[in-house]
C-alpha cells in the first residue's frame, strides 16, 4: 500500500515553494527596507534613517493626496457596502426567479470586465456628464470606486447570508415580527461580521486603485496611488517607498481584520 | 375528552345554534409537491379538523410530512393544493407573521445573539405588549420551563435539553390559539422527557391552547393526545383517539406500527355489522372485530395483540404450535410461538407470583384469545 498523496512530499516542492515566497516577498521586504534609507536612492544602502518619512509627512502633496484617497474610500466603500448587502439579500433571499445567474453575474461584472475597459467607458460616460452639467469634482471618482467596489463588499455579505440559519428568519416571523423587524432584529446582528468584512474589503480595493482613477480624475484630483505613479515618472527617491510602506501596512491590519471577521461565528 | 369520531368529518359552525365543539384547525386536501427529479410528494391530499382546545397528534414514521403538515399551516411552506382555515378564517392569505400560531421548532431556532429571556420575550415585543407584561410574562415562563436561573445565558451555551425548553416557553408566551410543536421532546432524557409530557399535557389543558404535536414515538402519541392522526409516506392512514387506534387500527400499517402486532393469515366468512366471522389456519372459527364498510369475503389478515392472546395447552388453543423463545421481562413474559403454518406468534402474559413456569422451549402449546378481540384488516 502506497501512502496517501501528499503534495509536499513530491519532488521539487520545497524548491518551488520557496521560490514563490522569495518572489512574492522578497520586493516587499526590500521596498519596506529602502524606506529606511538615508540616502536619495531606493537601490543603494546608505544607512538608517526616517529621513523619507518625515519628507512623505511634510510634502503638502502626499498630504492632500492621502485626504482624498481617504475621502473617496470612505464614501465608496460605504455606499458599494449599502448596495451589496440590498443585492445579497436580492439573491438569497428571494424565491429562485429566471436570470439569478444573470443578476448574479451583473453584480460582478467588475470583476470579469477587464479593469482598463471599466476606466475607458467610465471616461467617456463622466466627459458626457461633464459637458452636460459642468460639475468636475469628486463625486465621479466616488461613483466610480463605488461601482468595482461593489462585488468585494457583496461577495462576503453574500456568504455569510448564506451560511445563516433560515429558520432563524422563519422563528421571528413566527414569533410576529414584520419583514423588516425580522430584518432589524434577527438578520442584520448576524450579518453585521460580513458587512464590516465587505467593507474594509471594498476600502483597501478602492485606496489602492490606479487604472480607473487614473482615468476619471480631473486634474489636480490626484490620489495616493496615482500620485506616486506620477512621481515615478520623474525622480524616485525613498518617499515612494515610505508612502508604499504605510499603505502596506495600513492593508495588512485591514486583511487581517477581515480574517478575525470571517472567523466570528453567530 | 374523548371524540368518538373516526374519520375527518366536518363538524360544522352553527352561528347563534348551541354547538359541540368548534374546529380550530381546518385542513382540507392540502398537497404540497416539492420540485425535483423526481418530485417529492411531501403531503397527499391530507385532511384534518383540529378542534379548540384539543391536544392532536401527527404521528409516523421519518420522511412521511408531519414536518411539512406542521410548515404549512405556519405559513413557511405553500400548499401545492388545497386549503386551510382557522377558526373560519383563510389561513393561506396570510403570511406567517399575522397567523395566530406559534411554533416550536424540531431545530429549536433559537436566536443565537439573545439570551434566554430576550429569546422569550420576543414575541411579546413583537405584539408590542407593555414593558411590565412581558416581564411578568416571561418570568412565568422561565419559571414554567425551570430555566428562571439561566435567564441571562446566551442560547449557545445552555444543554440541548435546556435550549429545546426555551424553544417552548418562546412560542407559549405569547399565548397563541394554536401551538405547534415538531417533535419538542426528542432531545430530553427519559426521566425531563416523562416530567415534560406530563407538563406539557397539563399546560394544554389549563391554557386552553390547541396544540398540534408532531412525534414518531407511539408511546408519547398514546399517552398524550386526544386524537392521533397516523401518517405514512405523504398520507393520513388513520385519525381516531388512542384506543380507537390502538384497538381498532384500521389497516395494516397502523396496526404495524402502533404497538406490537401478531398478524395472522384468515379466510372472512361473512359480517354483520362491525362483527365479521372468519375461519384461522387451524379451521377454526372465531367472531373478530371488523371495519365498518364492509369486508370483502375471502382472504383477510387478523391482527392480534401479543397482550391479548394467552397459551394454553395444545388441545385448548385456537391454534397449535410449537414454543421457541421464552423471554422473562421482569412485569411479563413473552412467549415466541411458531405457528402449524409457518407464521410466527408472540402472547404476552403477566407475570404472577403464584405462576409456576408451566411450558419451555420445545413444548408443544396452544394459542387463545378471545371472540371479538381481533381486528380484520384491509390488506
Ligand atoms: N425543501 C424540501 N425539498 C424537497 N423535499 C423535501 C423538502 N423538505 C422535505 N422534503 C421531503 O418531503 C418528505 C417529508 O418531509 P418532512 O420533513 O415533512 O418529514 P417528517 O415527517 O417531518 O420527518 P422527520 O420525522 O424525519 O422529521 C421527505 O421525503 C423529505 O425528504
Ligand atoms: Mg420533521
Amino acid at each position: 500500500m502506497s501512502k496517501a498523496f501528499n503534495v509536499s512530499r513530491q519532488n521539487g516542492f520545497t524548491t518551488i515553494a520557496i521560490t514563490c515566497f522569495v518572489l512574492l516577498y522578497l520586493p516587499i521586504i526590500l521596498l519596506v527596507v529602502y524606506s529606511f534609507n538615508s540616502g536619495t536612492s531606493v537601490a543603494i544602502w546608505e544607512g538608517f534613517s526616517w529621513r523619507w518619512y518625515q519628507s512623505a509627512w511634510q510634502n503638502d502633496q502626499v498630504q492632500e493626496a492621502t485626504v482624498r484617497s481617504l475621502i473617496i474610500a470612505l464614501w465608496a466603500s460605504a455606499i458599494s457596502t449599502t448596495c451589496a448587502v440590498l443585492a445579497a439579500l436580492a439573491t438569497t433571499r428571494t424565491r429562485k426567479f429566471k436570470g439569478q445567474a444573470a443578476v448574479f453575474a451583473m453584480i460582478n461584472q467588475p470583476l470579469m470586465v477587464p479593469e482598463i475597459v471599466t476606466a475607458v467607458a467610465l471616461l467617456i460616460f463622466f466627459a458626457m456628464i461633464k459637458v452636460a452639467t459642468g460639475y468636475t469634482g469628486l463625486a465621479y471618482l466616488i461613483v466610480a470606486h463605488s461601482a468595482f467596489c461593489i462585488p468585494f463588499a457583496y461577495l462576503p455579505i453574500r456568504a455569510r447570508l448564506q451560511g445563516m440559519d433560515l429558520s432563524l428568519e422563519q422563528a421571528a416571523a413566527d414569533l410576529y415580527a414584520t419583514p423588516f423587524k425580522v430584518f432589524r432584529r434577527i438578520t442584520l446582528p448576524q450579518l453585521w461580521p460580513g458587512i464590516l468584512a465587505g467593507a474594509m474589503l471594498a476600502f483597501v480595493i478602492s485606496l489602492d486603485d490606479v487604472v480607473i482613477t487614473e482615468f476619471v480624475k480631473s486634474a489636480g484630483q490626484d490620489t495616493l496611488p496615482t500620485y506616486m505613479l506620477g512621481q515615478l515618472r520623474r525622480v524616485v527617491t525613498p518617499e515612494v517607498n515610505a508612502i508604499s510602506t504605510v499603505l502596506f501596512g495600513i492593508s495588512v491590519t485591514f486583511v487581517i481584520a477581515f480574517t478575525v471577521l470571517g472567523k466570528i461565528k453567530n | 375528552m374523548v371524540f368518538a369520531q373516526v374519520s375527518g368529518d366536518v363538524e360544522k359552525t352553527i352561528t347563534g345554534g348551541t354547538l359541540k365543539v368548534a374546529t380550530a384547525i381546518s385542513v382540507r386536501n392540502l398537497r404540497k409537491v416539492y420540485p425535483g427529479q423526481p418530485p417529492v410528494v411531501a403531503l397527499a391530499d391530507a385532511s384534518i379538523d383540529i378542534k379548540d382546545n384539543e391536544f392532536f397528534t401527527l404521528l409516523g414514521p421519518s420522511g412521511c410530512g408531519k414536518t411539512t403538515l406542521l410548515r404549512m399551516i405556519a405559513g413557511f411552506e405553500h400548499p401545492t393544493a388545497g386549503s386551510l382555515t382557522m377558526h373560519g378564517e383563510n389561513l393561506l392569505e396570510l403570511p406567517p407573521y399575522k397567523r395566530p400560531v406559534n411554533t416550536v421548532f424540531q431545530s429549536y431556532a433559537l436566536f443565537p445573539h439573545l439570551t434566554v429571556a430576550q429569546n422569550i420575550s420576543f414575541g411579546l415585543e413583537m405584539l408590542g405588549k407593555p414593558k411590565a407584561e412581558i416581564r411578568q410574562t416571561v418570568d412565568e415562563m422561565m419559571a414554567l420551563v425551570k430555566m428562571t436561573e439561566m435567564a441571562d445565558r446566551q442560547t449557545g451555551q445552555i444543554s440541548g435539553g435546556q435550549q429545546q425548553r426555551v424553544a417552548l416557553a418562546r412560542a407559549l408566551a405569547p399565548k397563541p390559539r394554536v401551538l405547534l410543536l415538531d417533535e419538542p421532546l426528542s432531545a430530553l432524557d427519559f426521566k425531563l422527557r416523562k416530567d415534560m409530557q406530563l407538563e406539557l399535557k397539563r399546560l394544554q389543558m389549563e391554557t386552553g391552547i390547541t396544540f398540534v404535536f408532531v412525534t414518531h414515538d407511539q408511546e408519547e402519541a398514546l399517552t398524550m393526545s386526544d386524537r392521533i392522526a397516523v401518517m405514512n409516506a405523504g398520507e393520513i392512514r388513520q385519525i381516531g383517539n388512542p384506543r380507537q387506534i390502538y384497538d381498532q387500527p384500521a389497516e395494516r400499517f397502523v396496526a404495524d406500527f402502533i404497538g406490537d402486532t401478531n398478524f395472522l393469515p384468515a379466510e372472512l366468512i361473512e359480517t354483520a355489522g362491525q362483527t365479521a366471522t372468519i375461519r384461522l389456519s387451524s379451521g377454526k372459527q372465531i367472531a373478530a372485530r371488523a371495519a365498518e364498510s364492509g369486508s370483502q369475503k375471502g382472504k383477510v389478515t387478523l391482527a392480534v395483540r401479543p397482550e391479548h392472546a394467552s397459551i394454553g395447552p395444545e388441545a385448548e388453543g385456537l391454534l397449535a404450535g410449537t414454543l421457541g423463545e421464552v423471554v422473562y421481562f421482569g412485569t411479563d413474559t413473552h412467549y415466541h410461538v411458531a405457528l402449524e403454518d409457518g407464521t410466527g406468534f408472540v402472547v404476552r402474559q403477566q407475570n404472577r407470583p403464584d405462576a409456576t413456569a408451566q411450558f419451555s422451549s420445545g413444548d408443544r402449546v396452544g394459542v387463545h384469545f378471545a371472540p371479538g378481540i381481533g381486528q380484520v384488516l384491509k390488506d
